[in-house]
């Protein structure tokens, strides 16, 4: 029934009413103003222990209008589209930009700088998929799950989603630009229990392009496979030691070098790395690109949050710091350049060559993380200490799982100065998305010695 | 003064073509085939917020949002959708939808809905109206110059200021038509302080379901600057944290965060009922240290967790959950407790109309003890005071729990020396919580800031605790 979505139908609807709002914020005073508007319809079927637990159909749309009195500005968002709610919505944003401080900082893209076409990336893929077989996946995922050993004794459910939508922006310096995309997904989330153990675990899919999805039966038996390995968990010696990030949980903390380099960080004083454009921030064997064009990917898109055209480019360099995160706004505030990244970031794929299991024998002696906890994380500091899960190493072996431990250290020097290794293995679920990492040193608390 | 459901009938039904008739007529129509249960729930939304960042306010967003979602509940199996558009045909439309959950067709059945009178624990006022604008950016800016000229090391300041006003209606095949109107108001704090180039964040935040006049005062300037400046002097001092297993104190207020992680999560009804939690099946059982008690109270006047109906109409009320330290009760919704057999206890909650409801915490905290804070610090030979912490997460089926703390001192034989950076705390809810050897008298709840996700979906909530001890926490330090 999602596929029944049209995006060409949704784009013009949303442009008309883009346009309606440009002309009517002129005539309430606007001297310029912005409009972004999107609508997604959406499936999800969950299943739990062999039967329907939830159906939901979604159906969102909302719009968000910031209108500019000279050089000050309000916003309003609404995701009602009528007349009478866009027209409350402009007014109340009319009232905010009468009162709000001029902020030189907030400009619109020039005609000169937008996007003057968008290429399709290839991002809209419909699946033609009833409630009943969304059901039937969801099911067979859990079941596969289920099957794989009798110490899975509960689940949390399975679930697939699909959902198709269309995002329209438009300025009064003329910008009009629309893309479609889809999101397909397919979760399992099972419960082991053995003896006083007990222990929780998931595996997802997820794809612009339902074909690329993992089989249904392969990701309950992956969430099957990882729930068991958590068993009987426990807490290892503290002390200093090598730890190697998964893929999933690597590219999370790459995440946080990305969000020091962003521009609302910087301009705010807010991040430890504040003033090292062209320093050392990681190895000299390090190369990090953004490549926002990729066909299909998960992060793709043709123009940045301020209507601008995204490209190739370099963030890290030999391991130097070669470019901010910035958009018109943040630039500007930084008396810099934009780098096309209203948004952030898209398609970062940092790997080596490792596999994953050279790079458990390179270890030896330390911990795995595969999942993390919490939010201790401090990017004004650079200060890092987050709850973990994982294996315990030893003679580059796994020999039990851990949990109840925590890693800590600091972000500067971690990438700088420990970093020895990166896998082979990127998790290209993610548009920010890292190869599992290898540190030398990090600080493990678990149980005192 | 209008009651909550005539406010809902002018500003939410009548515009949509709806009297309560139809209404009737429509929660009849979803009371069909093997549907045991289902509701409709309106929801108009405001909310206004005002930034700061250079002294200036130059940020400013309005957002309304109007809707309503249709659910229908056969069993442990629950049909939902949703529309922001309020209108006869959409509703119908939504229902549906969510009826396909079961294959019954039948005959729907006549619903008669019973207005509900509901309690009045905060002013069924919308705070956005109450000040012109002018007025709350002077305040921010007052802020602002108050953080600033508390010390010179501070270097950065923004403050926010969030206000929210929410009307919501339950017509449910169970008879229940309620409603509630619901403000919400926020400020907060950050400042960054700079010094022998180190540079440190503090920040605070206050609020609650009640007006601007009470928010907007020159003491709460003075608390939340205290705390934020406070808080960034404090860590430019700070040294690193130790790691390993260490007797903690933590502090009253805010550090309720703990039980929110460590108990609250795994006593809600939905956990409960699948088995998946750690406390499943444990009933009667000792999950905590004698004289721990643990309270969900959704009634208490204005606090920021409090509700006067919950998101399916029932009354929120004073759940006990552990009592000296015995498992007692969970927090349920309507279908929850259906299953399990037990009542419901006003705990069922929604992000929105566009969000299925679960159960979910309103304000959550520990009652009081008679040991004094400086009694348990005297008692570590070395360990750890966390007065302020940031988020927590849980994994509610192992138990295993965080929470990070933003401001912790060392304790050496028996006295606080040294500040001590962020560092989070890790241990296993039901251990952690029979580790606790002194229970303090202070007992305080938090200042109104408390916001619990799950499933991806936010809700407003309160915490609380007295100061305690903790005989064995592992702390996730550097040193």
């Amino acid at each position: 029934m999602v596929a029944e979505f049209n995006p060409q139908l949704e784009k013009s609807r949303l442009s008309e009413r883009i346009e309606w709002i440009l002309s009517t914020a002129k005539q309430h005073g606007a001297d310029a103003c912005e409009v972004a508007a999107s609508s997604h319809l959406g499936l999800d079927v969950q299943a739990r222990m062999g039967h329907v637990e939830k159906l939901e159909l979604n159906r969102d749309q909302s719009v968000s209008v910031t209108v500019f009195s000279g050089q000050s500005r309000g916003s309003a968002t609404t995701t009602d589209f009528s007349d009478a709610a866009l027209l409350r919505s402009i007014d109340a944003a009319m009232a905010m930009a009468r009162v709000t401080a001029p902020d030189p900082a907030a400009v619109l893209a020039t005609p000169a700088q937008m996007i003057q076409s968008v290429p399709d990336l290839s991002l809209d893929h419909p699946w033609s998929l009833t409630p009943d077989q969304a059901l039937e996946l969801a099911i067979s995922a859990e079941a596969a799950g289920l099957a794989v050993d009798p110490r899975l004794t509960n689940s949390e459910g399975a679930s697939v989603s699909s959902t198709r939508g269309v995002a329209v922006h438009g300025t009064s310096e003329g910008l009009l630009v629309s893309q479609a995309s889809s999101v397909h997904g397919m979760s399992c989330v099972l419960i082991a229990e053995d003896g006083e153990s007990r222990e929780r675990n998931y595996a997802y899919t997820h794809d612009r392009h339902p074909t690329n999805l993992m089989r249904a039966e392969d990701i309950g038996v992956e969430a099957a496979r990882k729930t068991l390995e958590r068993l009987h968990a426990r807490k290892c010696q503290t002390g200093e030691v090598p730890v190697l990030f998964a893929a999933d949980v690597a590219s999370g903390l790459l995440g946080h070098l990305f969000s020091a380099i962003g521009g609302n960080a910087l301009y705010r004083k807010a991040s430890y790395l504040l003033d090292r454009l062209g320093t050392q921030v990681m190895p000299e064997w390090v190369s990090i690109f953004e490549d926002p064009r990729l066909l299909g990917a998960i992060g793709s898109s043709a123009y940045d949050g301020d209507g601008l055209p995204t490209h190739r480019q370099a963030f890290i360099e030999q391991g130097q710091l070669v470019r901010y995160v910035l958009s018109l706004y943040s630039a500007k505030r930084l008396g810099m350049e934009t780098t096309h990244n209203a948004g952030g970031v898209r398609n970062i794929r940092f790997g080596g060559d490792a596999s994953w299991d050279a790079l458990v024998r390179q270890m030896d002696r330390g911990l795995i993380v595969t999942d993390l906890m919490g939010q201790g994380v401090n990017l004004v500091t650079g200060d890092y200490s987050r709850g973990a899960s994982g294996f315990w190493v030893e003679g580059g072996e796994i020999q039990y799982p851990v949990q109840e431990v925590t890693v800590a250290g600091h972000l500067d020097q971690l990438f700088k100065h420990h970093l020895v290794a990166v896998g082979a293995d990127i998790d290209t679920r993610k548009s920010l998305a890292s190869g599992s990492m290898l540190f030398d040193r990090m600080m493990v608390a678990g149980e005192s010695a | 003064m209008h009651s909550p459901i005539a406010t809902l009938n002018e500003s939410v039904l009548a515009p949509g073509g709806l009297d309560l008739d139809r209404l009737q007529g429509l929660v009849g129509r979803l009371s069909v085939g093997s549907v045991d249960y289902g509701d409709l729930f309106f929801e108009r939304a405001e909310a206004e917020s005002w930034s700061l960042e250079d002294g200036e306010v130059k940020d400013a967003s309005f957002h309304q949002d109007t809707g309503v979602g249709v659910r229908a509940v056969a069993g442990d199996r629950q049909g939902f959708a949703y529309s922001s558009e309020v209108s006869e045909s959409r509703i119908r439309d939504a229902i549906d939808a969510a009826v396909r959950i079961q294959k019954d067709s039948g005959e729907t059945t006549t619903v008669a809905l019973q207005p509900k009178v509901s309690p009045c624990l905060y002013q069924p006022m919308n705070p956005i109206l109450e000040q012109a604008s002018q007025q709350k950016i002077e305040y921010l800016k007052t802020l602002d110059a108050a953080a600033r000229a508390a010390d010179p090391r501070i270097s950065e300041v923004q403050a926010s200021l969030t206000i929210s006003y929410r009307e919501i209606l339950v017509a449910a095949t169970d008879g229940t038509l309620a409603a509630d109107v619901r403000p919400l108001v926020r400020l907060s704090l950050t400042v960054l302080a700079q010094a022998n180039g180190r540079r440190e964040r503090g920040s605070s935040g206050l609020g609650g379901r009640y007006d601007l006049a009470t928010l907007l005062t020159p003491a709460h300037i003075a608390q939340l600057v205290d705390q934020a400046v406070a808080q960034a002097l404090v860590n430019l001092e700070a040294i690193d944290a130790p790691a390993g297993e260490f007797p903690v104190v933590l502090g009253s207020g805010w550090p309720g965060v703990l039980l929110h992680e460590a108990v609250g999560h795994g006593l809600e009804g939905d956990f409960n009922r699948k088995g998946s939690s750690f406390y499943s099946g444990k009933i009667g059982t000792r999950v905590a240290a004698p004289g721990v008690t643990v309270v969900d109270d959704g009634t208490l006047v204005d606090r920021r967790g409090s509700l006067n109906v919950d998101d399916e109409g029932v009354q929120s009320q004073r759940n006990v959950l552990i009592e000296d330290g015995l498992l007692v009760g969970y927090m349920q919704d309507k279908m929850n407790a259906r299953l399990m057999g037990v009542p419901p206890t006003g705990n069922g909650r929604r992000e929105s109309y566009a969000h299925l409801p679960m159960p979910r915490m309103t304000n959550t905290f520990m009652e009081a003890g008679t040991a004094h804070r400086d009694d348990m610090i005297r008692s570590v030979k070395k360990g750890v005071l966390a007065v302020n912490f940031g988020g927590g997460q849980v994994d509610i089926t192992s138990g295993q729990f965080v929470f990070a703390a933003s401001e912790a001192y060392l304790i050496e034989d028996g006295q606080v020396t040294a500040p001590i950076k962020g560092a989070t705390l890790i241990g296993h809810g039901p251990k952690v919580m029979q580790a606790i050897s002194m229970i303090g008298a202070d007992v305080a709840l938090d200042t109104g800031i408390g916001v619990c996700g799950k499933n991806g979906q936010s809700v407003p909530v309160g915490v609380g605790q007295p100061s305690l001890k903790i005989d064995r926490l592992t702390v996730g330090g550097t040193a």
